[in-house]
């Protein structure tokens, strides 16, 4: 196990420097190059054509709608549109890459110089450069059998499906980062769950880093702090950490390279460049391949295809339909939902925002809204361990929402209804019906009730009498008891102080 | 009456076809026959689809019967070179790498050529992925000229223009990369034309080097040429570098040929030093056969030409390098398992030291080579700047000539073996064919008859700016009829028979 310095003390010592190279799968109906579907599930080697396989003679086709998708992407995240960009071929021998060479983009891509505002859960505002977006293809999927690891090293033979070869790529390329410093994990947390919801929020891809369709590769270095006064030390020997699946895994894996660079730096030793692999389970990363700047992949200009030249109508088509920024975004809804700070930095941190603004949609107040998902729905996803989206869809949320708004239900009962409705019982409306949990709004049963509550406490129904209208909090528990609690509480008690009084002597 | 069948051009072929004189079981038996009796000495071909070619005669026979529509050339025999893949037919591109191979897919080319009822009678010989001037770096050996079986017949097309000297085929489909259409045409007396750069798509065709490949017809006459390209040719949305244009009828350009008032251009650079005299001789003779049918000759210059061969040299083995990576035993083609096995890289090692042949190592590591970091700029990108400097030598020799005119190449065939250990000198052939590849231009060879020297046939070139084919076509149609009414006959009725008897009786040294 690594020696790792204490985070703070680390960032005593040190300055992180950061860069990320984040990859979107784009949910195009086809491949980048070919007509084979776009999909990687199912029977391997299946979804292919000539191309995808690299056949000898087959040649690519730029697939439009991916060219479409990578243009939104490159303004939303700020960036010029290349007016002439172009595909060159990247290569490199390995059997999942069908050609041994992979079209993508290098000296020429669609999208450069923009940049991306990402909010940090303490508040900052951080602005990451983006250094360009390109598009390329995805290669095919190895699965190496026998060995322990299942990693190419000590396995007895390697399978090849080349489903998820050809399928679209976008990479995003930061350029360096400074200035994180000791919010440097966060920022990477903040900046993927940003890139994911400009994604999600052009509807280009499914996003999901659970199934690779988001994909980060987290550069870092550490630069020795040096007194004031002197000049900077030079920027320190990067790792790249690969494998990462989700946005916490991002946040732990910053953070463990920079307490582990400093714990080597510290003791006078040097870092190596090279990839890492980031393991999940055991929270911490291990050494890859070395990797130099001097990998040289023979990059030239893909002959097979033209350059893209998009017109300057379609881009500016496609700049008018971009929806609303990110961070703008929140800024906006913040102000019209009037949630405090804290209220919205829960709700942006659990990830619902989409969800409250679907159900804000539907009918519900804000307020209501936000309290069910980040509340009981979201600690019902927690208990669970599945995504609180999963649950319930903001539609349930806002009909449960407004049976309480409506006297139907009071919030304990909207509780057992919410759980019926995970429980796949059907809608609010068909959970209320089904178990009966309506508010008794009856006041006939009510005051029958209460008269009897009243009438076996005597000693309580003098004390109100008298004025003493506390003492009314015992026939008012008496009374939700026997309505088994489906009764509207402040109902109740207006009725017993109402009884209190009508009542015979 | 077989025999004479393999002697009808491909339109006169397809005349008797469609009147029903001769059936497409009749033509493309006749063809097979003539393959059966020559093909032991020219090794024009790699694999004769015999059975399939028959089936497929049959089929457009029967469905002419039954009163379809057919296509003009319905049932006429066609030879295909190795380079084009071929669903049902094997395809090697003249490598052991491929050897088996047989695609799963056509070539849209072949998807044409199936679409209009053309018989494929079997597969062609060439250089290994099209890398030569003379078959000789065919992994399955060389390609003999019909004319002398002693020397090359041109490469790396040489078993389809052989395979057309030989009356094996009316017509072949050639792929050109720096010449592997037109060079063959010169040395075998054939007509060969290399299309604007995306007039024929390359879909299917293996890729030597992609910006330069470009896939066109080989044959005995320059109407056959143009009847084979109207089929072959147009936008296909599988290849990228397709052009959309809507192309002409270049066999009704053939039948319009006129060349009076048309400025032919001759180039300086292409002739002279290296240029062998009877090569020359011929050469003079047709443009002043033009020039006596009105065309107006005039020279142009073409100063970057010279820096040519050494960009192609360049350019092409780059992306050679590059297209050629495929072939690593993955997913087809050979396999080799080192002795007590090893990692992927080291089957992939093994089965590329063993598939490819020299000539394909050569230009692969000259390829990955000019294309390494810190060399790029000097050797590719040297290369492209040299690549729009012809562009631009072209563009201004066409402000003040409709086509340009060369030899095709400097000398006629020579001798199998003669240039196998000298590969400068080898390369050097393609001299006067390259410079269309770089700029992407069309050109056509047609026989100019034969040198005085050695009784070899000669080739002349035509070029034409991108997109004008057609012009090709007319000035080659004009300069064949001027020939043929000057010598009484065509160039290859002056062929060697290669009949069965003649060739024992020469083998016999009965002569």
């Amino acid at each position: 196990m690594a020696k790792l310095m204490d985070y703070d003390r680390a960032l005593e010592l040190f300055e992180p420097v950061l860069g990320f190279e984040v990859h979107i799968e784009l949910s195009t109906k086809t491949k980048m190059f070919s007509d084979a579907p776009n999909y990687f599930g199912g029977e391997p080697n299946t979804n292919i054509t000539p191309v995808d396989l690299g056949l000898p003679g087959s040649l690519p086709v730029v697939n439009g709608q991916a060219v479409r998708y990578a243009i939104s992407l490159g303004l939303a995240l700020g960036c010029s549109i290349a007016p002439t960009s172009r595909f060159a071929r990247k290569n490199y021998f390995y059997p999942d890459l069908a050609k041994n060479y992979q079209i993508s983009q290098s000296d020429e891509p669609i999208a450069f110089a923009g940049s991306v505002e990402v909010e940090l859960p303490n508040g900052r505002m951080f602005t990451v450069p983006i250094e360009r977006a390109h598009m390329e293809e995805d290669a095919g999927k190895l699965t190496h059998v026998g060995g322990a690891t299942g990693r190419i090293q000590g396995a007895e033979y390697s399978l090849v499906d080349y489903n998820r070869a050809g399928v679209p790529l976008v990479e995003i390329v930061t350029d360096i980062i400074y200035g994180a410093e000791a919010d440097a994990p966060e920022l990477a947390k903040a900046y993927v769950s940003t890139i994911r919801d400009i994604v999600v929020g052009l509807g280009i891809s499914e996003a999901r880093m659970e199934r690779g369709n988001l994909r980060c590769d987290a550069n870092i270095s550490l630069r020795r702090r040096t007194p004031e006064g002197e000049p900077p030390a030079p920027l320190g020997t990067r790792t790249e950490t690969k494998n990462v699946n989700s946005l916490r895994s991002v946040e732990r894996a910053i953070r463990y390279e920079i307490q582990r660079q400093a714990a080597i730096l510290d003791d006078g030793g040097t870092i190596t460049q090279e990839t890492r692999h980031w393991h999940e389970d055991t929270g911490q990363t291990s050494a890859g391949r070395p990797k130099s700047d001097a990998d040289d992949y023979r990059y030239f200009p893909e002959p097979d295809l033209l350059p893209v030249v998009p017109s300057a109508e379609l881009i500016e088509e496609l700049r008018a339909a971009l929806p609303e920024a990110p961070a703008i975004r929140r800024r906006r809804l913040k102000a019209e939902w009037n949630f405090t700070d804290l209220e919205f930095q829960d709700l942006t941190n659990s990830g619902l925002v989409n969800e409250v603004i679907e159900t804000v949609a539907a009918g519900a107040a804000p307020a209501a809204a936000r309290k069910w998902w980040t509340g009981e729905i979201a600690r019902t996803a927690n208990a669970q361990g599945v995504d609180a989206t999963t649950l319930v869809t903001p539609l349930q949320v806002a009909q449960l929402v407004a049976l309480v708004d409506a006297g139907t239900l009071t919030d304990r009962l909207a509780r057992q209804v919410l759980e019926g409705v995970i429980a796949g019982e059907g809608t609010p409306q068909q959970v209320v019906d089904a178990r009966g949990l309506a508010v008794v709004s009856d006041d006939g049963a009510l005051i029958a009730a209460i008269d009897e509550a009243l009438q076996s406490q005597p000693d309580v129904l003098a004390k109100i009498r008298d004025g003493k209208v506390q003492a009314a909090g015992a026939v008012i528990g008496a009374v939700m008891k026997a309505m088994k609690g489906q009764a509207d509480a402040a109902r109740v008690r207006e009725l017993v102080l109402e009884r209190a009084t009508a009542l015979p002597e | 009456m077989t025999t004479d069948l393999t002697r009808l051009t491909a339109d006169a072929l397809a005349t008797k076809l469609s009147s029903g004189e001769v059936s497409s079981v009749e033509a493309t038996q006749a063809h097979l026959d003539r393959i059966a009796a020559v093909d032991g000495a020219v090794h024009a071909f790699l694999h004769v689809a015999s059975d399939s070619a028959l089936a497929e005669a049959a089929d457009i026979d029967r469905r002419r019967a039954a009163g379809e529509e057919m296509h003009p050339l319905a049932g006429v025999p066609i030879a295909i070179k190795d380079v084009i893949v071929t669903k049902g037919m094997p395809t090697t591109s003249g490598s052991k790498i491929l050897e088996g191979w047989v695609p799963p897919y056509d070539a849209t080319v072949m998807t044409k050529l199936r679409a209009a009822g053309l018989v494929s009678i079997g597969k062609t010989n060439m250089d290994e992925f099209a890398m030569g001037s003379s078959t000789e770096h065919s992994a399955y050996g060389p390609t003999h000229n019909p004319w002398d079986l002693e020397r090359i017949p041109g490469g790396s097309g040489g078993g389809s223009a052989a395979a057309v000297a030989a009356f094996e085929a009316p017509f072949a489909l050639g792929s050109d990369t720096g010449g592997s259409i037109r060079q063959p045409a010169h040395v075998t007396g054939t007509v060969g034309l290399k299309p604007t750069y995306g007039g024929v798509s390359r879909y299917g065709a293996i890729a030597l080097a992609s910006s330069l490949d470009q896939i066109g017809p080989v044959s005995r006459t320059v109407l056959d040429s143009a009847l084979l390209h109207d089929v072959i040719g147009g936008h296909d949305p599988r290849d990228s570098t397709s052009l959309t244009d809507a192309w002409p009828s270049f066999a009704e350009a053939v039948r319009n040929a006129d060349v009076a008032g048309l400025r032919i251009g001759v180039i300086k650079e292409l002739q002279g030093d290296g240029f062998q005299p009877g090569v020359m001789e011929r050469f003079r003779e047709a443009l002043a056969l033009l020039e006596g049918a009105g065309a107006i000759i005039t020279e142009v210059e073409l100063p970057s030409v010279e820096h040519a061969i050494a960009a192609y040299y360049l350019i092409m083995p780059a992306e050679a390098s590059s297209n050629l990576a495929k072939f690593d035993s993955v997913r087809f083609g050979l396999r080799v398992n080192p002795k007590g096995g090893g990692t992927v890289e080291d089957v992939m090692s093994a089965t590329r030291e063993q598939g490819f042949g020299a000539e394909a190592k050569r230009r692969i590591i000259l390829g990955t080579y000019a294309l390494s970091a810190g060399y790029y700029d000097a050797y590719y990108g040297s290369a492209q700047k040299v690549r729009t400097l012809v562009q631009r030598d072209f563009a201004a020799a066409f402000a003040n000539a409709d086509v340009l005119v060369s030899p095709t190449a400097p000398t006629t065939a020579f001798k199998l073996g003669e240039k196998t250990g000298d590969p400068l000198s080898m390369y050097l052939n393609d001299i006067a064919t390259i410079p269309a590849n770089l700029a992407g231009i069309p050109g056509i060879s047609v026989p100019a008859g034969l040198a005085a020297e050695d009784g070899l046939p000669v080739g002349i070139q035509f070029l034409a700016p991108a997109r004008e084919d057609a012009r090709l076509y007319g000035v080659a149609a004009a300069l064949e009829a001027l020939l043929e009414q000057k010598w009484g006959h065509t160039l290859l009725s002056q062929a060697p028979d290669l009949s069965p008897s003649e060739m024992n009786a020469t083998d016999e040294g009965a002569v």
